[in-house]
């Protein structure tokens, strides 16, 4: 699997400074006025070539939205967000599409090579012809919420496989959009998923259809660019009756002294006996070591498991953003399903952290395992906040949670938040959390064998996060595991 | 947020007279409240709850009746609110309360307490004392009252005493009373705790202890009674190598609804904090635990365990646990676990394989599940005590 | 060459509960290029203490003295920097790391080492090709290298993990503080073996040990008595045998 060294390689090229992403891109931008008002939920469906259903689904949530409050439950603290004062469009303009590198913006090329992609992954991204068959993963480009490319549509097609950006979906298969868009998360779930449907200006849209294996992983990279844009990307992935797919995301965003916000919803719908796995390295810029700028990432990620024994399962590696509020959760609605999560979030600096899950168990012999795993450093604040509810009919239903702490240094705090809710006597629940430090003892061990202390830091950190990172397709789980000892660094000592 | 206009909030307002205001401003507590999500309030909102007449002879007798109490040391007994003289032997270290307690900010049962606080215990326990066994005796009568005993609990650098608190009632009542405690320098305070109030009634405890330095505040409480209780401790571990033990049990059937909720502030280092709550539920019968570690920057070195268990036995019953964690220092060891379920089958076949009947089976299984935080009772006197309770 | 490893009135303390607790108190040790010794003494008379403070623990506070090695001062240094300038410590009671891939850490170590004296790193192949042939010498199986450093290894595992990094590592001065505990037999002469293979002009050991039976397969040039924070007595190898028979009393009388 070249591609996959490739790309790994130049990960850990990359990986040498604080935050090597933080580069911003020159692109030609066509971008609306700052504010936020049903003109603009109309402009950007406009845009889009919506068709009017969308932008009436929009204007619902929109007008939900206009009735919410932010929420304040979550352990973290920042300036109030002014909705007004951002861009909620912003699309690089469209140029016809380039028939070899050479055509391609060097700008965006620039970018590509930056995030690590290699280079016929690049060409593959920037639409050159001819160039997919050498490259196992297929990628679809977000850049400030817009779809700018992706690679292997034709190869997936050929499998039935439907993976595009979802205002492409919107317009190819309405259908399908319709009758699955805002049914995992309700267009007024949440004030963010609310704000969300409103505005969203792209994402990936995955369908599997029925007994079929999606023949590569899918990915999708976003960035977030321009200066002053919210990003507000959607993803829905749906997976028939016996299909099964894995999906990568990855992302990125310049760095910059303003807080810039993020809100993105996911969907997934799994039917009987599919299986979806959705794996999340999550990287946006988090400020600078003073806590200046970074990304405000307030993200509704939900599943259900609409058919006996399917499987959705959750994993992520947060290491970016200044402020994350994230519950990935899986809904076990069908008869044996199976929901998980497994997390690692790491903070440093000013960074804070509200992340976890919630495992809803409808169904008899529904099965739910969440593995957390917490490090702060720095000033940092890091939160794992979960529920687990067994339902009165969910009949010998079962859930273990595993949420452990480390603390490196003496200036951050870790939580542990979890809500356990039985209404059936035969469901089983266990759940165990605890909270350390970084042990003395293990650092000098591996510094007496000539280990420095970050990469001592570092590998004792790579193990206790062993039983998430083991759960990342290959690829990713190199990547998490140089973030993990990036994001840490400058933390001890 | 919360039920402001209730006929409970403007009754408990009026008798508050000029005190009322920070109870009319916060008002009683919804579910969406977070501290109250799993136990609302509103099977008292509706009634304009008044004070208690004093309690006659013949009710105090068949109340008394009831209580399975020591038959050593001190006994203190009110009723409805009020000191009574003639069943009470007050020792040389307690008296009736003469100043109000300290106020506790932003915990619902504290504000009602200090709103229409009555004047309970005052225990001062000398430097060096061992005060032995002091048994509280609160029981309440009658429909639609409410009492809300103040007790002050001091205890002077190496003193000890070994509290025995135990309440019922008849009728439809509200108790709430608040412990206000305080433990000197290695002075061990023992608070065994037994609520048995009636099924139409209401328990709103709240106890806030201070901790001094190698001090400690040694804990256990049996819930076993109430249409709605919630037992509210606030521990504060304020100087270096303080301990906490925050256990319990509960006992919940019928279609009632017990809470015990905890907060251990680890406020200094070198501080220790154990908590084991095991709650068994039957019938339509709810359970709610809600215990936080709390660990400053300051408070290095902290070591802080916590388990909550439930076991339900029917259909119809349910459990809401919040373990909760929030955790400043890095030099700690904190943990918690948590476990819901039924009876063990495998368990129960093992017994019964033995010629044991099922619910005998059953029964030896629920009781060895009790056993363990029982056991963490360190007076042999009083677990027997407690055994017979629970059994009652 | 005879200031390969020098110690002189060395003391060093442990803050214990609060109190500082002295232990070493004024210990003088040297240690010449490409000789073997061994320090023999009774629990607590801080043994241990001294190979940590060697090896570079902050738990210690070095209160007075020196320690110098291959003529830099060791005390200045970092542990890794004490590891790259070739000083080996094998522990005690070595530590687990839950989760820590024990090949993926022995490579990480060597690499890291390797870097620091300017050699080449080595690559996944070439590596795991030195690590098979030590597993294979030191009848380590396999299953050790895949799972985590020291969790779940028995006592004996976690002796020969030490020994295997050792012999990877390449120091140039070895401290094995009661390596020969809670080995079998077969287990003690190939430990043995493996320090003994390392025995050159340029290398040297200091043993920690209270059975004379590793000093019969690894024979010191001389043997140290420790007490109370200080070598009391030094001599041949027959002062193993001495110790043998009539234990420690003589030495500490003599001392007293
Ligand atoms: N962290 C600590 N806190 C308190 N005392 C300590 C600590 N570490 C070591 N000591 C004490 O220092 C003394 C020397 O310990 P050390 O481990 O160096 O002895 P040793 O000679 O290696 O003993 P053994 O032969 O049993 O291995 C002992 O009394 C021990 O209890
Ligand atoms: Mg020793």
């Amino acid at each position: 699997m070249p591609a996959v060294t490739e790309t790994r390689e130049t990960v850990e090229k990359l990986a040498k400074s604080s935050y090597e992403w933080g580069f911003e891109t020159d692109i030609e931008m066509d971008i609306a006025p700052k504010g936020l008002n049903e003109e603009t939920v109309r402009l950007i469906s406009e845009r889009k070539g919506e068709p009017q259903w969308m932008l009436d689904w929009r204007l619902k949530a929109f007008r939900a939205w206009l009735e919410m409050e932010e929420p304040t439950w979550a352990h973290i603290h920042h300036p109030p967000i002014d909705y007004q004062d951002a861009h909620y469009f912003a699309q690089p303009k469209k140029k016809p599409g380039p028939k070899s590198l050479d055509e391609v913006d060097p700008e965006l090329l620039k970018t590509y090579a930056k995030l690590g992609i290699p280079l016929h992954e690049q060409a593959l991204l920037a639409g050159v012809e001819g160039a997919e068959e050498r490259l196992p993963v297929a990628v679809d480009a977000v850049f400030d919420s817009v779809s700018v490319a992706t690679t292997f549509r034709k190869t997936l097609a050929e499998a039935g496989v439907i993976f595009c950006p979802i205002s492409d979906a919107i317009r190819e298969h309405p259908e399908l959009v319709q009758k699955y868009l805002g049914t995992v998360v309700p267009v007024a779930d949440n004030f963010f998923a609310a704000l969300n449907s409103a505005v969203f200006t792209d994402g990936s849209f995955v369908y599997i259809p029925e007994g079929v294996r999606c023949p590569m992983e899918l990915s999708t990279y976003f960035r977030i660019n321009a200066r002053n844009t919210g990003q507000f990307e959607r993803t829905l992935i749906i997976a028939e009756d016996r299909a099964t797919v894995s999906y990568l995301e990855g992302c990125t965003a310049p760095q910059r002294d303003e807080n810039q916000l993020h809100a993105a919803v996911v969907e997934l719908v799994a039917m009987e006996d599919a299986s979806i796995k959705y794996s999340t390295v999550q990287n946006w810029y988090p400020g600078d070591d003073e806590g200046r700028g970074g990304i405000y990432n307030f993200v509704t990620k939900r599943g259900i498991c609409r058919g006996a024994r399917s499987k959705i399962s959750w994993t992520q590696v947060e290491t970016g953003s200044a402020i994350t509020w994230k519950y990935p959760s899986c809904v076990l609605a069908g008869e044996g399903s199976v929901g998980e999560f497994y997390s690692v979030a790491v903070t440093n600096n000013h960074q804070q952290a509200d992340t976890g899950t919630k495992m809803i168990h409808l169904a008899p012999n529904t099965r739910s395992t969440i593995i957390a795993k917490t490090i702060s450093a720095g000033h940092s604040d890091s939160t794992y906040r979960g529920l687990v509810r067994m339902q009165p009919k969910a009949r010998n239903a079962r859930n273990f949670t595993q949420c452990d702490s480390l603390l490196i240094g003496d200036q951050c705090g870790a939580h542990t938040v979890p809500y356990i809710e039985s209404r059936n006597m035969t469901a089983r629940v266990e759940h165990e959390a605890t909270t350390s430090k970084i042990s003395e003892d293990q650092l000098f061990y591996c510094r007496s064998r000539g280990l420095s202390e970050e990469d001592a830091v570092g590998l004792i950190v790579n193990g206790f996060c062993r039983e998430v990172l083991k759960e990342l397709p290959m690829e990713f789980a190199v990547e998490a595991q140089k973030l993990l000892q990036i994001s840490l660094e400058g933390s001890v000592g | 947020m919360t039920q402001n206009a209730a006929p409970a909030l403007e009754a408990f307002v009026a008798r508050a007279a000029g005190h009322g205001a920070a109870l009319a401003e916060t008002g009683l507590p919804t579910r969406r409240v977070e501290a109250w999500r799993y136990t609302p309030l509103r099977s008292i909102a509706d009634t304009a709850w008044q004070k208690p007449a004093p309690l006659t002879a013949e009710t105090t007798t068949a109340l008394l009746d009831r209580l399975v109490l020591p038959e050593t040391g001190a006994r203190v007994v009110y009723g409805n609110g009020q000191f009574m003289d003639a069943l009470s032997a007050l020792p040389e270290v307690v008296r009736q309360a003469s100043e109000n307690v300290s106020p506790l900010k932003g915990l619902f049962s504290a504000t009602l307490n200090t709103a229409l606080g009555e004047r309970g215990l005052d225990v001062r326990v000398p430097a060096g004392t061992d005060a032995g066994l002091l048994t509280l005796v609160s029981l309440s009568d009658g429909q639609d009252v409410s009492t809300h005993l103040q007790h002050r609990i001091v205890l002077e650098d190496g003193a000890s005493l070994t509290l025995y608190d135990i309440s019922t009632g008849e009728g439809r009542y509200i108790a709430n009373p608040r412990f206000d405690i305080v433990v000197g320098k290695g002075a061990t305070l023992r608070h065994v705790k037994v609520q048995r109030e009636s099924l139409t009634g209401t328990h709103l405890a709240i106890v806030s202890a201070d901790v001094a330095e190698k001090g400690e505040y040694d804990s256990f409480t049996l819930n076993q009674g109430s249409g709605l209780a919630r037992h509210e401790a606030v521990v504060t571990l304020g100087a270096p190598h303080a301990m906490a033990h925050v256990n319990g049990v509960q006992i919940v059937d019928g279609q009632r609804l017990n809470d015990l909720t905890s907060m251990i502030h680890h406020a200094a280092p070198d501080g220790s904090s154990r908590q084991t709550v095991k709650t068994v539920l039957s019938d339509a019968g709810q359970g709610v635990f809600q215990g936080k570690i709390l660990v400053d920057r300051v408070a290095q070195k902290t070591d802080g365990y916590q388990m909550n268990q439930a076991l339900l036995l029917s259909e119809k019953a349910q459990i809401n646990s919040k373990p909760e964690l929030e955790i400043y220092a890095d030099d700690v060891k904190c943990s918690h676990g948590a476990t819901v379920g039924a009876l063990d089958d495998e368990q129960l076949f093992y017994l019964r394989s033995r010629g044991i009947a099922e619910a005998d089976a059953r029964d030896m299984l629920v009781r060895a599940f009790l056993i363990d935080a029982l056991d963490l009772v360190s007076d042999e006197g009083l677990r027997d005590l407690l055994l017979r309770s629970m059994t009652s | 060459m005879s200031d390969f490893l020098k110690i002189q009135g060395l003391q060093a303390r442990i803050d214990a509960d609060g109190t500082p607790k002295d232990i070493l108190k004024g210990l003088d040790l040297e240690v010449p290029k490409g000789e073997i010794h061994a320090i023999m003494g009774p629990n607590g008379s801080g043994k241990s203490t001294l190979s940590y403070v060697l090896a570079g623990r902050d738990d210690y506070e070095v209160t007075g003295g020196s320690a110098t090695f291959k003529g830099q001062d060791l005390l200045a240094l970092e542990p890794e920097e004490r590891a790259a300038l070739g000083l080996f410590l094998a522990f005690q009671s070595p530590v687990e790391l839950p989760g820590v891939n024990n090949a993926n850490f022995l490579r990480t170590a060597v690499n890291a080492v390797r870097r620091a004296r300017g050699e080449a790193e080595l690559d996944a192949v070439a590596f795991l090709k030195a690590v098979r042939a030590e597993t294979k010498h030191l009848s380590m199986s396999d299953d050790m290298l895949k799972r985590a450093v020291n969790v779940g290894f028995s006592g004996g595992e976690k002796k020969r993990n030490e020994v295997l990094q050792m012999r990877l590592l390449q120091p140039s001065f070895a401290i094995l503080d009661e390596t020969d505990s809670g080995l079998d037999i077969d287990a003690l002469r190939i430990v043995a073996e493996g320090v003994n293979s390392l025995r050159s002009p340029d290398f040297s050991a200091l043993v920690i040990t209270h059975h004379q039976r590793l000093l019969d397969y690894i024979v010191p040039d001389r043997v140290h008595v420790m007490a109370h924070g200080r070598i009391i007595h030094s001599g041949g190898p027959d002062i193993a045998k001495t110790l043998e028979k009539q234990g420690y009393t003589q030495f500490l009388e003599a001392a007293a």
